[in-house]
């Protein structure tokens, strides 16, 4: 996966977190999670496509390391469940997998990249209520870049991001961009702001 | 995918793997506590079926209903169509209604044609079958159904058995699975294969047993008597003994091949009781694949705003969304 616009098409990008500090927010987030968990029972981790699979993933290999017991790791699409699905272009979906041990009555920990407006973890909250009865659901993120849209926060953070509308923040991860970085990147002269309730979800994924 | 799906031409790669790759998702979905999504919720499927249909319709109905859209069935019997109504006055009343994908069957080929672009409608036209022309959702979960099976289906080769001539499954297999860079091996008598087939992306064969040892799935058509106004074979037992797929030749076949049928069959005719009841028979998914893949197909027409993508705003590419 090459994004297709660099971030040099857009103007000035400043790295905010290099991969040790991604290494180090995932570790910290894998110890809160068990901290507030009490131990690795009952957790399943799901990651949003796309580049919340892999940091699932990786929180789940932290956590073997630690408590030495496998947790189950899935993915969880949100396309359907999108409040923009019919003000956009139709999009394709992105893989689903539950774990085998399901979501009732578990702890379901929901990872992302960024959080931003806050709408992709209420379409995640909606197509996680399909598929079962957890017994909470948590949210754990990579970067927090603020400006809320609705009454959604979440419970773990890597790294709290203050920005502004005009900005972008970009995740880049081994598994799809070949390197790990978390890049702020100023709009570029001429481009004109994601409107307000556009998903920074969707801006930092740049291609499937 | 432009606005409609009327023959499997339309698509190109891409946009038949996007169709496919999305009707795997869809898939999924059957095996969860709530089979059913909220992606089409307010969108109106109409299905107009002029021709009788058991499977495409239920299969188009459970699709259109699994995606939360509201499903209105619309068959020529008991309604004015059986007292004269011409399509466009049907058609003028599915636009007053205010439907957003038209779902048509008819006899005649290139009424789905006529139906999306002589204005009558603004809705999406999905064909699911026209006359002898083209089936293209059928030939969508037919390959869907080989890619489950054979993984990619670049170089793999697929003969396609009986009356070709009467056959939409037929063309729009043919065209599609050229697309997907396939190889196909049409096999069927002289009589049964159309005018023009040597312009079609397929080789063709009057030697079934010849085919059948190189092929990666073989796919049997019905013969279609209610079109056949001519004698077009000696005898049924003759047609059965030459074309008909038995234990036998099913032997003829690589391990890993499989047997393919658009239904619906006619056991003892194209296809022997026991061939269709086999392990390499897989009739049925066909059946379970087709709700996946038109649940695919409804979504990728009608979930989104309709526009053409953008490219500026988001980092999201044009090729990939090219959809609806």
């Amino acid at each position: 996966m090459v994004p297709t616009h660099t971030a040099a098409d857009r103007g000035a990008e400043r790295v905010v977190l290099d991969a040790e500090d991604i290494g180090r927010a995932l570790t910290r987030i894998s110890h809160e999670i068990l901290e507030r968990n009490k131990g690795a029972d009952g957790l399943v981790l799901l990651g949003i496509p796309t580049r919340g699979v892999p940091l699932a993933r990786r929180v789940g290999s932290r956590i073997q390391s630690v408590e030495g017991v496998s947790v189950p790791v899935g993915s969880l699409d949100v396309t359907m469940y999108r409040d923009d699905l019919r003000l956009r272009p139709a999009r394709g979906l992105e893989h689903t997998e539950i774990p085998d041990s399901g979501v009732d009555d578990k702890t379901v920990v929901l990872i992302d990249d960024v959080l931003y407006s806050g709408r992709t973890i209420r379409s995640a909250l909606d197509a996680l209520s399909d598929l079962g009865r957890p017994r909470n659901v948590c949210l754990a993120v990579l970067v927090d870049r603020g400006h809320r849209e609705l009454p959604i926060r979440a419970d773990f953070v890597g790294k709290n991001l203050p920005t502004a509308h005009a900005q972008k923040v970009q995740v880049l991860l081994e598994e799809y961009d070949g390197r790990d970085a978390v890049l702020i990147v100023d709009s570029g002269p001429g481009e004109s702001a994601p409107g307000s309730g556009s998903m920074e979800e969707d801006v930092t994924e740049v291609t499937r | 995918m432009k606005r409609h799906l009327l023959s499997a031409a339309d698509l190109d790669r891409d946009e038949a793997l996007l169709i496919l790759d999305t009707a795997g998702e869809m898939r999924s979905l059957a095996d969860r506590p709530i089979k059913k999504s909220p992606a089409l919720r307010g969108r109106t499927v109409v299905n107009l079926f002029f021709e009788d249909s058991t499977r495409t319709r239920i299969s188009f109905e459970a699709a259109g209903k699994r995606l939360s859209a509201d499903v209105i069935n619309f068959s020529a019997k008991g309604s004015s169509l059986s007292k004269g109504e011409s399509l466009k006055d049907t058609a003028l009343t599915l636009e007053a209604m205010g439907a957003d994908a038209v779902v048509i069957r008819h006899s005649a080929s290139g009424a789905p044609h006529r139906l999306a672009n002589s204005g009558w409608v603004r809705s999406s036209v999905v064909n699911a079958g026209d006359g002898t022309h083209e089936h293209p959702t059928q030939a969508l979960l037919d390959a869907f159904t080989m890619r489950r099976h054979l993984g990619d289906l670049d170089g793999r080769r697929i003969a396609i058995v009986g009356d070709v001539l009467h056959s939409r499954v037929a063309r729009s297999n043919a065209l599609l699975l050229a697309t997907l860079g396939a190889e196909v091996t049409l096999v069927a008598p002289p009589t049964l294969l159309p005018v023009g087939v040597e312009t079609w992306p397929v080789t063709t064969s009057y030697d079934l047993d010849a085919t059948l040892p190189k092929s990666d799935a073989v796919m049997m058509l019905r013969v279609q008597r209610e079109r056949m106004n001519a004698a077009f074979f000696p005898s049924a037992r003759e047609y059965s003994r030459r074309y008909g797929l038995d234990a036998r030749r099913m032997g003829l076949l690589d391990a890993h091949a499989i047997v393919m049928h658009p239904g619906p069959m006619i056991r003892g005719m194209e296809i022997s009781a026991d061939v269709a009841d086999s392990e390499r028979s897989v009739i049925v998914e066909q059946v379970t694949n087709g709700v996946a893949v038109r649940m695919a197909v409804l979504y990728l027409l009608l979930s989104g705003s309709g526009e053409a993508p953008e490219t500026s705003e988001n980092n999201t590419t044009a090729g990939t969304e090219a959809l609806a």
